[in-house]
């Protein structure tokens, strides 16, 4: 659609609705693909469900309520029957039935995509009538419902209109349709996508629910620089940024026209250690490795000034932390999550029980480009350190080969953050604590922790159903870690938005704007 | 005439070859494309069965030489962020790099003529010694800060011009263009002058020396005691001779600009090549970086083709020494 047209279409919907506005949104970030099934990366997610929804979908304060479909019920451990919401139409004005959710599970199942995580243990959709599905599981499931707000629905019929069956493949050298053209259910029509430049929405005025907010028209641009966000952001360009430089946050504060809504993002920093291999790598300590005893890993925990480094380093945007999930995912609670507060004396005291009592040295990897201030941190901790003779060799890369050496398990100590993309705490033990096996199992344990109990906790909360019984090896799995200090969990990530006086929006902890909550008066 | 294009043709693919040789040896040093694809929470086997997918295994060269080989047949293969085709991707920011590169080109050529023309006549006026002190700051200061001082200046402050992007364009087409619309003009300002500051002040400082330099001769003397008007001398005679070195340098400052736009593109988020290839690194997006590293050679290699085609039309000396030579 031309520029032209698109104002046109703007004035008129001016005129349909009383509170009509528009809202002027900028990130980071681009995305990648219009296509719903086949990248798995934030942004496009954030953006996409403007117009894909799926079956479930997340509340403002992170629990699931029906979507597409309104009610499910469990025939067996492994069976759970869907009932799809009757009405509801695609932008193209076709019905949606429970063919194109048959049809969306086998085009999101594709090896060329990378979104199957996200319907994980489904082996198979059924169709039972028009409005009823039944979901058959490998296994029981307790975390099904939360998982499938991110499988989103697409029109059969469309899709093999416009020969759009298959995702993108990667040596294919068509183009497939629907990575550039969308027709979703949800609460805004995909207008225009100019890469790099910007992805136009209207609002869909025949979709089920209701707005709250009353925004109908989105314009995201993606801004790449920091300096020219905060610049497009203060000269009145866009109306809201969500991700913000931290050293600009405070001055943001300061701006009379703007204003910053706090709040967290599900993603805990902390430092990870090798404690399977017999010698470490960098380390002046030969012939044993001193990650192997837990008196030298609380010695490293008790040593962290976790307040400085919020203060300091973060610039108050950090939440301290003590176990390795952030508020907000199921399995948090503020009780256990009280961070150590610094302790150099008690720290040198450990070292020496354990033998180590003049120090010793060892290689520290980061990132530095990844995480908020991520190579600060590391030189803070560094510092932090060498007060109770531990010597850390910091080295600071990008993230593209930084990963690459940690996954070979080429180092001593390396800075990781870690996010819950299902909001739920098991998705952290099972990703990072549970003993490394082949697929999710310890897919990211790069120190190659190994403890029985936590693997058994782990691998019962998988399949466990009773609400009650989880949350308590839940808890106990997220202690367990805490006590033995496997970790050095730092803090958890706070994400500010900030945006004109005149924005009313609904924060979220993935970076995930809705525009449906959103208020431009 | 025909022979020698044809040689700088020949040389110019060996150029390319050699810049694709070099850019892919390179890459494994930028990281594993497949971990980005697959994100955080792949299993080994999916990212071994992609990287194969993908021939990602094989050492440089078989790679390089596949590439090679798709490439001469246009076939760029597909963006490994975008899932496109990597020609695609280009195409459609060619329009963006193009337009502000000439703009940038256009503006530095004409201000830095005017401008050098000036100084090198009224060595002593007030306004000589301000311009010689602006074209210091062009040359010392790095781009991006000019651009985010512009950006505070015009965008933030005065609240004149927009802070980034390309405003609306207008489909001619398959090229887009800024220069219909109010908004696309009013956008193209603080990018293009960014750009095209540094060359500025370059060609500004380069005619000014050489007209410095003509002004002492000879026949610049003999042409006034012809009793020749000032205009005439100035730039019948002396501008027209200090061409050939002014030629060169912007001609070979033309390639800069295009490849050199990637810091403007990304302070002003212009979605242009360079911003493209910017991200393709962020994500070790291959076969993006390498057609990106290929054009630019290319550009840069027509570009100096065209350099050598003008010496001839500008100096006529080079066609006599030529027939001479040939003779």
């Amino acid at each position: 659609m031309k520029p032209r047209h698109l104002l046109a279409a703007a004035l008129i919907a001016f005129a349909a609705t009383t509170h009509a506005a528009t809202l002027r949104w900028g990130a980071q970030n681009d995305i990648l693909t219009l296509d719903p099934h086949s990248q798995n990366h934030a942004t496009t997610s954030s953006i996409l469900q403007h117009t894909y929804e799926g079956l479930t979908r997340y509340t403002k304060t992170y629990a699931i309520e029906p979507a597409l479909a309104t009610s499910w019920q469990q025939i067996s451990a492994t069976e759970l029957r869907f009932t799809l919401r009757k009405g509801v139409k695609f932008h193209d004005g076709s019905p949606f039935t429970a063919d194109d959710v048959v049809f969306s599970y086998g085009r999101i199942m594709q090896p060329q995509g990378t979104m199957q995580v996200y319907v994980g243990s489904v082996k198979e959709v059924k169709k039972v009538d028009d409005h009823t599905v039944d979901f058959v599981l490998s296994g029981p499931n307790p975390v099904l419902l939360r998982n499938i707000a991110d499988f989103r629905i697409m029109s059969k019929a469309w899709s093999v209109k416009h020969k759009s069956e298959n995702v993108q493949n990667y040596v294919a050298k068509e183009e497939s349709y629907a990575s550039r053209n969308t027709n979703g259910t949800g609460p805004y029509i995909l207008k225009t996508w100019e890469p790099d430049k910007r992805v136009v929405f209207a609002a869909n005025p025949d979709w089920w629910d209701k707005r709250e907010g009353n925004v109908t028209e989105i314009v995201y641009t993606p801004i790449k620089a920091d300096a020219t966000r905060i610049a497009a952001l203060l000269s009145g360009d866009v109306d809201m940024v969500t991700d913000l430089p931290p050293q600009d946050v405070t001055r943001l504060r300061g701006e009379a026209k703007l204003k910053v809504l706090d709040g967290h993002e599900v993603r805990t920093i902390f430092i990870g250690m090798d404690q399977h291999s017999g010698e470490l790598k960098y380390s002046s300590v030969k012939g044993k490795n001193p990650f192997k005893d837990v008196r030298v890993r609380k010695a490293l925990n008790l040593a962290v000034d976790r307040e400085a480094i919020r203060r300091v380093t973060m610039r108050g945007l950090s939440i301290p932390a003590a176990i390795m999930v952030a508020p907000g995912v199921h399995g948090h609670s503020k009780d256990i999550d009280q961070a150590h507060a610094l302790d150099a004396g008690g720290a040198k005291k450990l070292l020496a029980e354990a033998g180590y009592g003049s120090g010793f040295e060892f290689g520290l990897d980061c990132p530095n480009n990844r995480y908020v201030n991520d190579e600060e941190i590391c030189q803070a901790l560094v510092g932090m350190w060498a007060r109770i003779g531990l010597k850390a060799k910091l080295n600071a890369q990008p993230m593209a080969t930084f990963i690459q050496k940690i996954q070979k398990f080429d180092h001593d100590a390396y800075m990781l953050g870690w996010g819950v993309v299902n909001f739920d705490a098991n998705y952290t033990l099972q990703s990072l604590v549970r003993t490394k096996t082949t697929g999710a199992d310890g897919s990211f344990n790069l120190g190659r922790i190994s403890d029985a109990r936590i693997d058994a906790l782990v691998d019962a909360i998988k399949t466990e159903l009773d609400v009650k019984k989880r949350d308590a090896m839940l808890r106990e799995g997220l202690v367990a870690t805490r006590d033995n200090y496997y970790y050095v969990p730092l803090h958890h990530q706070l994400r500010p938005w900030a945006m004109k006086k005149n924005v009313t929006a609904v924060h979220n902890a993935v970076d995930r704007h809705e525009s449906r909550y959103t208020r431009v008066d | 005439m025909l022979a020698f294009i044809l040689r700088r043709l020949a040389q110019a693919v060996l150029v390319m070859l050699a810049v694709g040789l070099i850019a892919f040896s390179l890459f494994r040093f930028v990281g594993d494309p497949v971990l980005f694809m697959l994100g955080q929470d792949s299993t080994p086997d999916d990212r071994e069965r992609i990287t194969r997918l993908l021939g990602l295994d094989q050492p440089f060269y078989v790679q390089y030489a596949k590439f090679v080989g798709r490439a001469v047949q246009g076939e760029f293969g597909l963006s490994l962020r975008q899932v496109q085709p990597v020609s695609k991707l280009f195409v459609e920011r060619l329009p963006a790099t193009l337009e502000l590169s000439f703009v940038a080109a256009t503006l530095a050529l004409v201000a830095g003529l005017t401008m050098g023309v000036y100084t090198a006549l009224r060595r002593n006026s007030w306004l000589t010694q301000f311009l010689l002190a602006v074209s210091l700051l062009g040359v010392s200061l790095p781009t991006f800060l000019i651009g985010i001082l512009l950006i505070l200046v015009f965008a933030v402050l005065l609240g004149w011009l927009p802070s980034f992007g390309r405003g609306e364009t207008v489909a001619i087409g398959w090229w887009s263009t800024g220069f219909l619309t109010w908004s696309g003009i009013k956008a193209l300002i603080l990018p293009s002058i960014t750009l095209g500051l540094f060359q500025m002040t370059l060609i500004q400082r380069l005619v000014r020396a050489e007209m410095l330099e003509v002004l002492r001769t000879d026949y610049i003397k003999f042409a006034r005691a012809r009793g020749l008007t000032d205009r005439a001398v100035h730039f019948g005679h002396a501008l027209k001779n200090t061409m050939v070195p002014v030629i060169t340098i912007t001609g070979l400052q033309l390639g800069a600009i295009i490849a050199f736009a990637i810091i403007t593109e990304t302070v002003f988020q212009w979605p242009g090549m360079g911003l493209l290839f910017i991200q393709a690194v962020d994500f070790a997006d291959v076969p993006v970086m390498a057609a990106y590293l290929c054009l630019i050679a290319l550009f840069f290699v027509v570009i100096n083709l065209v350099v050598d085609l003008l010496y001839y039309a500008v100096d006529p000396r080079l066609r006599i020494d030529r027939a001479i030579a040939t003779h």
